[in-house]
């Protein structure tokens, strides 16, 4: 609180990103939120901004009409204030410099976030999502594979989890050894198994080989994983880096398998870029789509030397590898890259989602997620920049995942029990910091921290309010027709996820009243014979706003893909445009000279009888009419 | 005229076919003068495939024992012929879909390969299928057409004070490409038309096209005026035009041509609306792409869409230089913009380019979807495509003679149609509730207009279509669309009527390609189809049951 200097300031300007509307209201600072309050009486809008969504928030200099302030989020919402006061903005503007730069865990949301839940029920949503059982319900334990207790308490690894999964032939010395052939420890370990045809999905990060260096439990632990399945006769080892990077690493003492060295293995670049080009392409594509009056070509050739797409599809092209790999050769295979918790867990997860069924169910993704990204220790905490840490750890790796995903639920509409809406809120929240489950970087920290004890669980939230996810189109009977997905990566399937990158422009979503009576009909419809349609939620706590009411598409059992899912795109009234009109900035077609500011609703009565030029704001085009 | 001198080998046999979603298929192949009939007999069942001629768009022939020759005229993916002489036969449809034919015995190859492009361009009206084709359940006695100009004016009561029927072109003498009746203001009488029409290109003089109820504004369409060199007024023109905006004292007129282009255009006799004839009129220029430009722009497209290169930054390359969607933007941006002086400006429009038939009636009946609900119904926007496109008089047999594949050099060709449709799409798939009409629908029209089985889309007016006979001597689309076996399957399910227009976000991340049309034979499209499919069941489960 020490740090909040104006909490209210009045008169403040909400400029629209791509148009030249602009609302005005008032502009509230809390501990927690950023909160906007239009001052137009009925169907006030608000906008509540989580301070941990914020990532930069920058000071533009002073203007005729005020002092500009542009926020731009991690959620990829950017807003434009324009504040008359000077010194109100500096004040704004430094007060949230300090509280968008937590230096402890314990100032996150999570910690202070309290859902008027009581303990029970805050303990049950820690248990919801079991791993152990997750293991079990792919056949593991079995007579190849086991649990081992080496790393009971984070000694041999402390960024993987306690629980670990390893083939029965690897002893102890063994799985020593080889973590400490291993980066960071990470030894191959077991994430997937395919029972159909007993295949393993492995994990590790990047073997300590330099130029010469080998490591003979290392290579006795490949042996062992290639000799608990019996049908085949190899391993495929995946370093999902691109050659270049993978030998100058050796330079570093680190690097690849030598095929020489391992017997029965089969090596294999994929290509995946590293973190750090991730973030400066998906950079490039944030400013291709945010500029104004962008042209169909600008856009066009933006996204292509953003390369974003180029990564997207390098990212599943990685996944269908090992997808065939191990569901068509029934191959077991190993995924590496430097780490082993950023492209690895991208692939794994992927991956396994398209072999398995169940991880395209709502409560199969939460799985997923917390198996191959939580616990498994990607860096939540640095890519996600929770504290105020180095800049070069940022990267959306996990946004990335969320988009391949998006890309397959695009393909295979019937596929996913889960709509876009989903890993909206998904990604929302490994932002939000509301929620325990993705802070810190590892379980180990996490423990540390108490979260479960200390926070709430993300996924009894989502999960509670399921329905709100779910698929319309979904089909439990497509499993059964299509277990393994085999989606297309030519570049012509892939797309650009607007729903991701313009969520909160509402430009270019137009929405109105009418929408959402056609939705209570439909929704009503729907409950007439037992289709059950998502419950009206009540309006929730304050603080809980920011993430119901203005991020939530306004079609909620409409939330699919295919054309239903548009239904959120819904019709523009003129009312609102006229409302929004008002008070513009205008660009005028061959004027010359001085230009008078002129509401819409002011036009409309004197048109006709006045003599003076009138000038005529079309959101379509700019003309200039006179009399 | 005789087909069969034109057929020299009508049947082969042991022919392989191969096209999209399907296993080859050995049958064999019949040539007749309409149709190439494929059938195959596979113990009891036999399958039939029957293509229309009228639908292939170019043809590729390669044959196997001229050495050289056939490396030359190879396409992409046969890799196995068979040994003895032999030929294979490519066919590029105007659906876009491509189709292989692989006939043993040379001489048969190419006499089929003759018959075929001798057969698939025939340009007299009256050889064309339509004529021919005469299904069990439907009659010509059937009414031909969906509305006539008449019961149009007399549906819309609340303009008939303003407004008259006018039959000046009752004998096409004034208009050609006109219908025999237009609305016009009422107090224009029928010399003044006449003399109107003289001074417009193509006689195009402004005729009513949309009127909006809630104001009372009107669009109207004509051609360029032909002002010339050296500037030339009409009296009567202006006056029409000074009738128009009766009252409310101010319009807009919607150029479809650059500024410079329309500056450009009075060297060659035509022109614009200068500000000191028409002063109470505020010209705004939008440039549209036509002509060769436009089918320039969907050879490019689909070029690109066939390329199955894995590289994505060659895919956006192709599709930004094929500029399609630019075209798409321009086309809902300036509809867009003429919706919005009718309805928050509150001024009536006339909108026209250099000859008032393409992208005249392109942005006219965009904004017409975007302001109008009744438009938005499936009967409503078969009506609109009837008004605006057919009695309007849009040239379909020069523009769609050709689609993207051909070799034969561009004369007249230009897929305005299409670029209609795609816009429509656009529309529909960001007001998925507020169109009655499905995506099925606008792919079923994008391939009748190159090649059909009805007679809607022949010829070039609605003159010609009556000297040839079309309306007695051929079955009616549209009409057939609106059958109830086949109004179900072109309908929306989602369908929520709504009075209010429909902006289009017109952001370029809001436009996609239409995939339904341009990626349709991809391996990819067959289950996204059926998606679709099965959804469009669920919903319309869903609305039986309540």
């Amino acid at each position: 609180m020490e740090h909040i200097r104006t909490p209210k300031v009045e008169q403040v300007r909400l400029l629209d990103r791509f148009s030249n509307k602009s609302t005005s209201g008032t502009l509230h600072l809390t501990a927690t939120h950023l909160i906007f309050v239009e001052s137009n009486a009925d169907g006030a809008q608000e906008i509540w901004i989580l301070h941990h969504h914020i990532g930069s928030v920058e000071k533009l200099s002073l203007t005729t009409s005020g002092c500009p302030l542009v926020i731009q989020c991690r959620n990829f919402r950017v807003v434009h204030f324009v504040v008359q006061r000077e010194r109100d903005c500096h004040d704004i503007y430094s007060s949230l410099l300090r509280l968008l730069r937590p230096v402890s865990y314990e100032e996150l949301y999570a910690f202070s976030y309290n859902p008027k839940q009581n303990e029970q029920q805050r303990e049950e949503g820690w248990q919801l999502i079991d791993l152990g059982a997750e293991f079990e319900r792919m056949g593991v334990p079995c007579d190849q594979w086991q649990l081992t207790d080496v790393n009971r308490n984070y000694k041999i690894c402390e960024t993987y989890p306690r629980d670990l999964y390893v083939p029965i032939t690897a002893s102890k010395p063994i799985i020593v050894g080889s973590s400490k052939f291993r980066s960071k420890g990470r030894f191959p370990v077991l994430t997937y198994f395919y029972q159909e045809k007993k295949a393993a999905v492995c994990r590790c990060s990047q073997p300590l080989s330099g130029f010469s260096a080998r490591c003979l439990e290392d290579e006795s632990m490949l042996q062992a994983i290639s000799k608990a399945n019996h049908n085949s006769r190899f391993v495929y080892v995946m370093d999902t880096r691109p050659k270049l990077n993978a030998m100058a690493n050796r330079a570093a003492g680190k690097g690849y398998e030598n095929e020489d060295n391992y017997s029965n293995i089969r090596f294999q670049f994929v290509g995946i870029e590293n973190i750090h080009v991730m973030r400066t392409s998906l950079q490039k594509l944030l400013e291709v789509v945010g500029t104004r009056s962008l042209s169909v070509n600008d856009y066009l050739l933006g996204l292509e030397s953003s390369g974003w797409l180029r990564h997207v599809k390098a990212v599943v092209d990685a996944a269908i590898f090992l997808t065939k790999a191990v569901t068509v050769e029934g191959a077991s295979v190993l995924v590496h890259c430097s780490d082993g918790w950023d492209r690895t867990a991208q692939v794994c997860s992927l991956g396994a989602l398209l072999m398995d069924p169940f991880y395209r169910t709502i409560k199969g993704f939460m799985v997923l997620i917390e198996k191959d990204w939580i616990s498994f220790g990607h860096k939540f905490a640095d890519r996600c920049d929770q504290l105020d840490g180095d800049p070069k750890e940022v990267s959306p790796v996990f946004t990335q995942f969320l988009e391949c995903v998006w890309q397959l639920t695009e393909q295979f509409p019937q596929a996913f029990e889960f709509n876009e809406w989903l890993l909206l809120q998904i990604h929302e929240h490994v932002h939000s910091c509301q929620y325990g489950n993705f802070l810190a970087n590892n379980q180990r920290r996490r423990e540390e921290l108490q979260l479960k004890d200390r926070t709430h669980s993300l996924w009894a939230f989502l999960l509670s309010e399921g329905q709100n996810y779910l698929n319309p189109a979904y089909c439990h009977t497509y499993a059964d027709s299509h277990p393994v997905l085999e989606p297309s990566t030519l570049p012509c399937h892939l797309k650009f996820w607007r729903n991701m990158y313009h969520q909160f422009d509402r430009s270019m979503h137009p929405s109105n009243r009418q929408l959402e009576d056609t939705i209570m009909k439909l929704e009503a419809r729907l409950q007439k014979h037992g289709i059950s349609p998502p419950p009206q939620t009540p309006r929730p706590p304050k603080d809980q706003r920011t993430l119901l009411n203005h991020t939530r598409p306004h079609s909620l059992i409409l939330g699919a893909p295919l054309s239903l899912k548009e239904a959120q795109h819904q019709e523009e009234v003129g009312e609102e445009a006229k409302k929004c009109c008002s008070d513009t900035e205008r660009t005028v077609e061959g004027s010359s000279g001085s230009e008078r500011k002129e509401s819409y609703g002011d036009l409309q009565g004197t048109y006709g009888a006045n003599v003076e030029p009138a000038v005529v704001s079309l959101e379509f085009g700019v003309a200039r009419m006179t009399c | 005229m005789e087909f069969s001198e034109h057929i020299k080998t009508a049947n082969v046999e042991d022919v392989v076919l191969r096209r999209p979603f399907h296993p080859p298929m050995q049958g064999t192949l019949c040539v007749t003068g309409h149709h190439l009939l494929f059938s195959n007999r596979d113990g009891d069942s036999s399958r039939l495939v029957l293509l229309l001629l009228r639908n292939i768009d170019a043809i590729e022939k390669s044959v196997e024992n001229l050495l050289g020759y056939s490396s030359l005229f190879s396409s992409t993916g046969q890799s196995q012929r068979p040994s003895v002489s032999s030929g294979t036969i490519t066919l590029k449809c105007k659906d876009l879909c491509v189709l292989q034919l692989d006939i043993p015995g040379m001489e048969e190859c190419l006499n089929i390969a003759r018959s075929i492009e001798y057969l698939s361009s025939l340009d007299i009206v009256s050889d064309m299928y339509p004529f021919f084709y005469r299904p069990l359940k439907l009659s010509l006695q059937d009414q031909w057409g969906l509305s006539s100009p008449e019961q149009n004016y007399a549906q819309m009561e609340e303009l008939q004070d303003r407004w008259r029927l006018s039959h000046v072109n009752k004998d096409y003498s004034v208009c050609p490409s006109y219908p025999p009746a237009v609305i016009v203001p009422h107090s224009i009488d029928d010399e003044t038309l006449v003399k109107v029409a003289k001074f417009r290109q193509g006689g195009r003089f402004p005729v009513l096209c949309y009127y909006h109820r809630k104001n009372g504004m009107v669009i109207m369409r004509s051609s360029q005026p032909l002002t010339g060199a050296n500037r030339k007024r009409c009296r009567e023109d202006e006056l029409l035009l000074q009738a128009v905006i009766d009252g409310s004292g101010l319009g807009y007129i919607i150029d479809t041509r650059s500024n410079q282009q329309a500056q450009q255009a009075r060297m060659t006799g035509g022109g614009f609306e200068s500000k000191s004839s028409y002063s109470c009129w505020k010209r705004l220029h939008r440039q549209l792409e036509r002509g060769k430009v436009l089918q320039e722009s969907l050879i490019k497209l689909v070029e690109a869409c066939g390329d199955h290169s894995h590289s994505v930054d060659r895919w956006l390359s192709k599709l930004e230089n094929s500029k399609w969607l630019s075209h798409v933007h321009t086309a809902l941006a300036t509809a867009g913009l003429l919706a919005e002086c009718v309805e928050r400006d509150g001024h009536s429009v006339l909108v026209h380019g250099s000859e008032g038939t393409d992208a005249t009636l392109l942005v006219s009946s965009l904004a017409q979807l975007i302001l109008d609900p009744n438009t938005r119904t499936l009967d409503g926007f078969l009506g609109l495509l009837e008004r605006e496109w057919l009695l309007a008089g849009h040239p379909f047999q020069h523009r769609c003679a050709h689609s993207a594949y051909s070799h034969a050099r561009l004369r007249l060709e230009a897929p305005v149609f299409v670029l209609l449709l795609d816009c429509v799409w656009q529309l529909a798939r960001q007001f998925p509730l507020a169109m009655g009409f499905s995506e099925p629908l606008l792919l079923r029209l994008a391939r009748e207009v190159y090649a059909s089985d009805y007679g809607t889309f022949l010829c070039n007016s609605d003159q010609e279509r009556c000297a040839a006979g079309v309306k007695e001597r051929t079955h009616c689309l549209f009409q057939f669309l609106l059958k109830p076996s086949e109004r179900e399957h072109y309908s929306n399910p989602l369908y929520e009527p709504t009075e209010l227009a429909i902006w289009p976000s017109i952001q370029p991340q809001s436009l996609q390609l239409w995939r339904g049309l341009f990626l349709r034979w991809t391996q990819h499209a067959v289950h996204l189809e059926k998606a679709q499919e099965e959804l469009r069941n669920l919903v319309i489960e869903c609305r039986g049951a309540s």
